[in-house]
């Protein structure tokens, strides 16, 4: 199997797994997923770390310009996403 | 450090499945908060492991990066107002579609130094970047009218769609162009016409439809992390890509599927600015108006209220007030309940988060399914600053535009109380059939103030 075709079984996988995930969520809890699923899709950081890391970015102003501002945006995210959703998820509690 | 690759492979995968339990710990407020912290350890773990990989040399720009981002992110997910959340949303996904575009930019150029260049890797290249930048500029026009820089109206013209329809399809050509005789020049042309097309895409869609866009493009910025994991063959992004992916997909099915509109009809544009007048028929009807007093001395007697919260809610900041409300209501033995309609708001659970910022307890607070029996049942209804959601003429007039549409059974009440600012119909532009109905009374006033009139009657009395 060439690695395209892996990478589309990957894919094609992981959107059955959502489907049967995301189904479960409580509509209740919806803003928070939409809170932490953006700071998951921030996973795009790793492409961002190996864009501004490479060994070719130290040639190129513009690797280094594009990868830093990869990395910051995503960063961002990341930190941004998570502690709002932790803010939000702290909310729902039953009545003490 | 020397690692064997499938190290690598194997520590995604363990991010990956710690992102998985994550979004299943969301099934339940008992379990989401632990399931953030999966979702975190994922994180980290992903990030940690992506330092260590060999062909990461300069650690500056890297760690610069990641600092900064905390540096802005954590003040701003702290300082921000629960009631402005679909806006952060909105910003946040406009930045991982921005990042999505600079990681393919950034990876094109590393390649083209290193000098192997497929077919394969250009192709999705130029989709990965296509699609971060329709989620950019997209997500932008979301942020723009959430946040009333833009007008929420819908901005439609004519050829819009043609229009659109030729940008996509110069976008397929010029990809296609790409892949043959790759340039830099032609990777921003079909960037540059993808982040038009984002604008334009949004635009026509109206305020209170933003729950269906909102989900839309949280959707795309799964897409986009996918599309990039195709491109560096990294399975983590895919796979992570696509439960979000996923994820946003189902929301807008489900935010549609509460307004009985197909996607498409979102997409395309336009609601309620063909919608007709109902009132132009030219019988003038009777509605009649309650004050707080006879509202606070009708709660205070029934034995249960169902209270329907809506976008109105929001925009008064009337949370607190409803809680200091639902406090005095149950302390003198009244059974209060709170009824969500999917689409109440701006974003899937908006309501909700509202509810619980202000300290309702999760378990008096119900979904359409769960409470629309208990209609016919309650003493009195209380809508807060909700139309649409609750207009029966979407179950008994043919010709509305709202037909068919699930509403809350608020009319079946006994009595039913409605907190408006004024005669104005909802964002549909539809009459409400309700208002005229005689077992509805309307209390005109912000949402704020009425609440907290209502709950200095019940303490004074």
């Amino acid at each position: 199997m060439s690695s395209t075709m892996i990478a589309i079984y990957v894919f094609t996988l992981a959107c059955f797994v959502g489907y049967h995930v995301i189904w479960g969520v409580t509509p209740a809890l919806h803003t928070p997923l939409m809170a932490v699923t953006n700071a998951i899709s921030a996973i795009l950081v790793v492409g961002a770390i190996l864009v501004a890391g490479s060994a070719e970015a130290s040639h190129s102003i513009w690797i280094q310009v594009l990868g830093f501002c990869a990395v910051l945006l995503a960063s961002i995210n990341i930190f941004g996403g998570f502690v709002v959703t932790n803010r939000i998820l702290a909310m729902f509690k039953k009545k003490s | 450090m020397n690692l064997s690759p499938d190290l690598f492979d194997l520590a995604y995968l363990a991010a990956t499945i710690l992102f998985i339990f994550g979004l299943k710990g969301l099934s339940h407020p008992k379990t989401a908060l632990r399931g953030n912290q999966f979702s975190m350890a994922g994180m980290m773990l992903a990030i940690v492991v992506t330092l260590l990989h060999p062909s990461v040399k300069n650690y500056g720009i890297v760690f610069g990066g990641l600092a900064a981002g905390a540096v802005i992110g954590i003040p701003l997910a702290l300082k921000i107002q629960m009631t402005a959340m679909p806006q952060l949303v909105a910003a946040l996904h406009s930045f991982v579609g921005l990042a999505a575009v600079l990681v393919a930019g950034g990876t094109y150029l590393t390649h083209v130094q290193q000098g192997h260049l497929d077919a394969v890797l250009l192709v999705e290249l130029i989709i990965g970047s296509a699609i971060g930048a329709v989620t950019f500029t997209g997500s932008l026009v979301a942020f723009g009218k959430l946040q009333a820089i833009l007008g929420s109206a819908p901005l439609v013209f004519r050829g819009q769609h043609l229009l659109n329809a030729a940008l996509i399809a110069a976008i397929v050509g010029l990809s296609a162009l790409f892949v043959r005789e790759h340039s830099v020049l032609l990777f921003a042309t079909v960037t540059g016409v993808a982040l038009l097309l984002g604008f334009l895409l949004v635009l026509p869609i109206g305020g209170s439809d933003m729950p269906v866009v909102v989900s839309m493009l949280n959707s795309y910025s799964g897409w986009a992390a996918s599309a990039t994991g195709f491109t560096l063959g990294n399975q983590l992004l895919i796979a992570t890509g696509a439960l979000v992916g996923s994820s946003g997909a189902i929301l807008s099915y489900i935010m549609c599927k509460a307004m009985n509109r197909s996607l498409l009809n979102v997409i395309l544009g336009g609601f309620g600015t063909t919608a007709e007048s109902a009132a132009a028929d030219g019988i003038a009807k009777a509605c009649r108006s309650a004050s707080t007093e006879d509202a606070a001395f009708m709660f205070e007697n029934a034995s249960s209220l169902i209270v329907v919260p809506g976008y109105g809610m929001a925009v008064a900041q009337a949370q607190h007030a409803v809680k200091e409300l639902y406090e005095q209501l149950h302390s003198r033995g009244v059974e209060v309940k709170f009824a969500i309609h999917p689409v109440a708001g701006r974003m899937p659970g908006h309501m909700n988060v509202l509810l619980a910022e202000s300290e309702i307890p999760y378990d008096v607070v119900l979904e359409l399914d769960d409470v629309n029996a208990e209609f016919a049942r309650a003493d009195a209804v209380l809508v807060i600053g909700a139309n649409d959601v609750v207009n029966p003429a979407a179950r008994t007039n043919k010709s509305s535009p709202l037909y068919g549409m699930p509403i809350l059974d608020a009319y079946k009440s006994k009595m039913v109380y409605v907190i408006k600012r004024s005669m104005n119909p909802g964002y549909s532009g539809v009459e409400n059939e309700l208002f005229y109905l005689d077992n509805c009374s309307l209390i005109f006033g912000d949402a704020k103030k009425v609440c907290e009139g209502l709950v200095n009657c019940l303490k004074s009395a």
